[in-house]
């Protein structure tokens, strides 16, 4: 009897949902506060395309990955919009996977969008995916600890400077740690970090005839620098820590500094969220005496996968998503400190914007002076800073990042770490067909 | 009693099971063969080749691949060990008369009723998290420094939280089996002066071996595939310390995206799997005759 | 039960046993409370037990992130639904095995457990294409049957060994009286039958319900069950112990109520044959 009403009720929806030609586009996004944000303001894009419906499919980061990878590449078909990376979308654009975004609109003007966000978006000057937030890196600092410490932080401090402080701070009956960093490992977790930090270093993932470079002295500086200020400076269990942990215990007043995504300035001011809120300067990330600065480079797109049958109205959303009245939308609701960063310049330009956020030069800053196709001080034949955007990289990034992290907990020597680093990627390259 | 009606019934009744489930290995079983000669990259298609052997010598070479074949072992034993002989004394200790049998008993059952990935994530997050966790909060307490479970002892902390799920199965089946034992015989050898230990050595311990020995084959064939609770706590780390075989594939297929590589992965921890069960019905399967 | 217990000894047992049970369950107590704290509070120290700010905003956070109600139902449907074709499966041939048991009965069912043990990460690709071109991505048909396949060889090996306990006499004397074969199985087996078929029933709710590699990796939205919804909690932006907590209690409440209610049921048939 219920299943009978149960199959009428079911037979009457896809009857009346016939007759409006709704088109539903499902939609792939990552579980971070933007793009939830995102989800509770859809109402506006709904009232405004009646005939459109918005199916949410939203996962952790990781698992986000590997779906919509395994769909876009055997052509599934689950996915009208996807939540792409700045890492996947050149590789993806070049197998024609991804639709070129030539219909955004007229006042959708895409000349507005953060040249050095855009251009690794582009190929053959057309857009593949539209950036919805873009960040690089930066020192987040407690103003509090550094005072009482007697420091000053430049505005571009080195290395160094920076060690010094950290060992300075750190109060570990007090549970205040000097300096939180990335162990945790992943290809987008620690070796983010690990890579763009390398990069000030001197170091470099592979040189011009694709051999890897971990058996060279700048990695070996680079990673027992970090191995050694992290048991000095970081918190226990620094190993399994990636941007969410980090972001908990910095949160919590338990980091003197902090060098992560520009994003996480407007969490770690947020006094709803924030223990800490009034406490926080910025800086930009760390040197080491070689001009290049260890900031990164990345971005979350929305794409539209070739296979969909709803490009038009996918499109669509993309525009609004990323359009500078979806910034204004949040402002109007949530304030302006709470607008999707680093996608447009005349976010940049706006004067209540710069006075809601604090943090709002040194993003925009941190994201000019990133350089994905000179990441290193010396030259690479790979694209991107804080990663290699060659399609092998998640698992050797990942299979490289479980050997430092271990050199983090201790588990083996930096010197063990780097040699089985360069074993596998040796390994990995050669099978790969890199390495003749 | 078999008659050739029945037993044609018989073969009729069984073919629906026995067909679906053959399908169902040999379908993909075969794709997966097919594909671990090739060398197939979903990232790169159009670019599928003869591969030969390349995909196994590249497995098996695996510098981790020695540790995962370990840990992948070590969970089971230290699993079974764990929940086989917590079992037992739980069993014996729930088959005493005692006030609210009933609420015990359904607080033991209720971590075998939580998803693993559910598990994962408390255990991880609210309590071995050195900074926040309660354990971390217990040592500050006394006076000693948390300890950071997953990145010092990553394949211990694993087995510990599967073992938590597991014990609860272990225990229902060997109490259930320990309430079928016969009260008469147990009192009899009260009578005739036998220590409770000998009781337990000579009466109780043979009654549950068939009770055992479907605790172990059942719980093996879940602990060779354990997944989520690495996939969510260590990642496989540090290092490559707590990476199991099912754990190596899935680097190979969902982080590389290497389908050639995770077939052969695939097809090497068949045949592990199979080696593994067939040691393991040849050691306790007697106990399994009617 | 001749034996007389000293009182001592009764609550000597009934502290050892209560304290064992608490410390078992307390993860998941301890997630439940937590679920009704606010961020700043799940991890404060030292961690309040009771005294504190209960709050339902968790929960109210929680629901307007996601669809739960939506991934209820389609937990629902893809346990259900997949233990039930099982069953539907699997009864026959359990009966056969039971009562027309050959040599090579005990080979069939140790095959069919082998079957298990094929890892579902190495045949992902395989089994997603196939899916992809029969069109059974994302939908819940799909994911009933590859769960209904994926616990066969468990509820055909729950089933036999139950069904072997029913003595054979009874089946022979419905016999004498001309009972068809179909009859047999409706009015004699089946309502003996009835208390392990529960139990199997059960058990493989519970084994669906959790089964967390096909159903997150063959779903996108529609057919997606709770094992997605938790798959977006399991690492938000900062503060989280308590939106993770409420998640996890959502996730897991419906299941472990049906586990507690039926308990019994559930345990009156998890012999696997062990029991004599």
């Amino acid at each position: 009897m219920t299943l009978k009403i149960f199959m009428l009720g079911t037979c009457a929806a896809a009857l009346l949902s016939g007759l409006a030609q709704a088109e539903t586009l499902t939609i792939a996004t990552v579980n971070n506060g933007d793009m939830i944000r995102m989800q509770k303001l859809t109402d506006d894009f709904t009232a405004k395309n009646p005939d459109i419906q918005l199916e949410w499919v939203t996962l952790e980061e990781n698992i986000l990955r590997q779906r919509v990878t395994t769909d876009i590449a055997t052509k599934g078909g689950q996915y009208d919009v996807m939540t792409v990376g700045s890492y996947e979308v050149p590789i993806w654009a070049k197998q024609g996977w991804l639709l070129p975004l030539d219909n955004l609109g007229a006042d959708y003007d895409a000349a507005d969008l953060v040249p050095a966000v855009s251009s690794g978006l582009s190929q053959d000057g057309k857009l593949y995916a539209a950036p919805f937030y873009a960040e690089s890196s930066m020192i987040m600092y407690r103003k509090d600890l550094f005072e009482k410490a007697g420091l000053t932080m430049p505005e571009a401090p080195n290395w160094d400077f920076i060690a010094d402080a950290a060992r300075k701070i750190t109060d570990k009956s007090n549970e205040v740690y000097g300096i939180c960093l990335r162990g945790k490992a992943g290809w987008g977790e620690n070796m983010a970090f690990l890579t763009a930090t390398a990069n000030a270093f001197g170091a470099r993932w592979f040189d011009e005839k694709w051999q890897p470079q971990f058996d060279q002295p700048e990695w070996k500086n680079a990673l027992s620098f970090y191995v050694n200020l992290m048991k000095d400076a970081g918190p226990p269990g620094a190993s399994s820590n990636g941007f969410n942990e980090n972001l908990a215990l910095f949160q919590t007043g338990k980091c003197g500094m902090w060098i992560d995504a520009t994003v996480a300035a407007s969490f770690v001011t947020n006094p709803k969220e924030s223990t800490v809120p009034d406490k926080v300067g910025f800086a930009l990330a760390p040197d080491a005496g070689l001009g290049k600065r260890g900031n990164w480079l990345w971005s979350w797109n929305l794409a539209i996968p070739a296979g969909t049958k709803k490009a038009e109205a996918a499109e669509k959303f993309v525009s609004w998503a990323t359009s500078k009245a979806y910034l204004e939308l949040v402002a109007s609701k949530e304030g302006w400190a709470n607008v999707p960063p680093g996608t447009r310049t005349s976010l940049y330009n706006n004067a209540e914007y710069q006075k809601a956020a604090p943090f709002a030069k040194m993003t925009l800053d941190s994201i000019n002076a990133a350089d994905p196709k000179n990441p290193s001080t010396k030259p690479v034949p790979y694209v991107g800073v804080q990663f290699v955007a060659i399609p092998e990289f998640q698992g050797l990034g990942t299979a490289v990042g479980q050997q430092f992290s271990a050199a983090l907990a201790g588990q083996t020597t930096v010197d063990q770490a780097l040699a089985s680093a360069q074993q596998l990627s040796v390994r990995e390259m050669t099978k790969a067909g890199y390495i003749k | 009693m078999a008659t050739l009606h029945t037993r044609a019934a018989a073969r009729l009744m069984m073919a629906p099971s026995v067909l679906l489930l053959l399908a169902w290995m040999i379908i993909p079983l075969s794709l997966t063969i097919y594909f671990s000669f090739l060398r197939y990259n979903l990232l790169m298609p159009g670019m599928e080749e003869w591969a030969g052997f390349t995909n196994y010598s590249f497995f098996l070479t695996d510098p981790a691949f020695f540790q995962a074949l370990f840990n992948t072992l070590a969970i089971v034993v230290g699993v079974l060990c764990i929940t086989v002989f917590g079992g037992i004394a739980l069993a014996l200790l729930l088959d005493q008369p005692m006030y609210g049998q009933g609420i015990v008993r359904i607080l033991v059952i209720a971590p075998f009723l939580i998803m693993p990935t559910v598990a994962a994530l408390v255990w991880k997050n609210m309590f071995m998290n050195p900074v926040n966790g309660l354990f971390a909060w217990v040592a500050k307490a006394v006076g000693l420094q948390p300890y950071d479970f997953l990145s010092n002892s990553p394949l211990l902390s694993i087995i510990v939280i599967v073992a938590w799920q597991w014990l609860p199965f272990a225990t229902l089946i060997l109490l259930t089996a320990l309430q079928s034992l016969d009260e008469d015989q147990k009192e009899a050898a009260q009578m005739d002066g036998a220590s409770a230990w000998s009781r337990f050595i000579y009466i109780t311990l043979p009654h549950l071996s068939r009770a055992i020995t479907v605790v172990i084959l059942i719980q093996t064939i879940f602990l060779l595939s354990v997944f989520a609770e690495i996939l969510v706590t260590t990642n496989g780390g540090p290092g490559t310390q707590s990476t199991n075989i099912t754990y190596l594939v899935y680097a190979q297929a969902l982080l590389q995206f290497d389908v050639g590589g995770a077939s052969a992965g695939g097809i090497v921890a068949v045949i592990l799997a199979n080696i593994v069960a067939f040691f393991l019905i040849r050691m306790i399967g007697k106990n399994l005759e009617a | 039960m001749a034996q007389t217990v000293s009182k001592e000894r009764k609550i000597i047992v009934t502290v050892i046993a209560w304290s064992i049970g608490i410390a078992l369950f307390f993860p998941i107590f301890w997630t439940i409370l937590t679920s009704f704290k606010t961020e700043a509070e799940a991890i404060a120290s030292p961690p309040s037990l009771f005294f504190f700010d209960w709050t339902t905003e968790n929960y109210a956070e929680v629901q307007s992130r996601s669809n739960y109600f939506g991934h209820f139902m389609n937990s629902v449907v893809i346990s259900l639904g997949s233990t039930l074709l099982g069953l539907l499966i699997a009864i026959p041939a359990a009966w056969a095995m039971a009562f027309s048991p050959t040599p090579r009965t005990k080979d069939v069912l140790m095959w069919m457990l082998s079957t298990k043990m094929l890892p579902p990460v190495g045949v992902l690709v395989p089994m997603y294409l196939i899916f992809r071109s029969v069109g059974l991505l994302d939908t819940r048909i799909g994911l009933v049957l590859v769960l209904t396949l994926i616990n066969l060889p468990i509820i055909v090996w729950m089933l036999y060994t139950y069904f072997k306990e029913i003595p054979g006499e009874i089946l022979e004397a419905s016999r004498m009286d001309g009972a068809s074969l179909m009859k047999e199985i409706i009015y004699v087996l089946t309502p003996m039958a009835v208390p392990g078929i529960a139990s199997t029933l059960l058990l493989n709710i519970i084994l669906a319900w959790n089964e967390a590699f096909w159903t997150l990796n063959l779903t996108a939205s529609k057919a997606a069950p709770l094992t997605a919804f938790i798959a977006s909690y399991s690492s938000p932006e900062g503060l989280f112990y308590a939106k993770l907590s409420a998640a996890s209690t959502m996730a897991i409440a419906p299941i472990l109520i049906l586990g507690w209610f039926s308990q019994k049921q559930l345990v009156r048939g998890l012999t696997f044959g062990a029991v004599k």
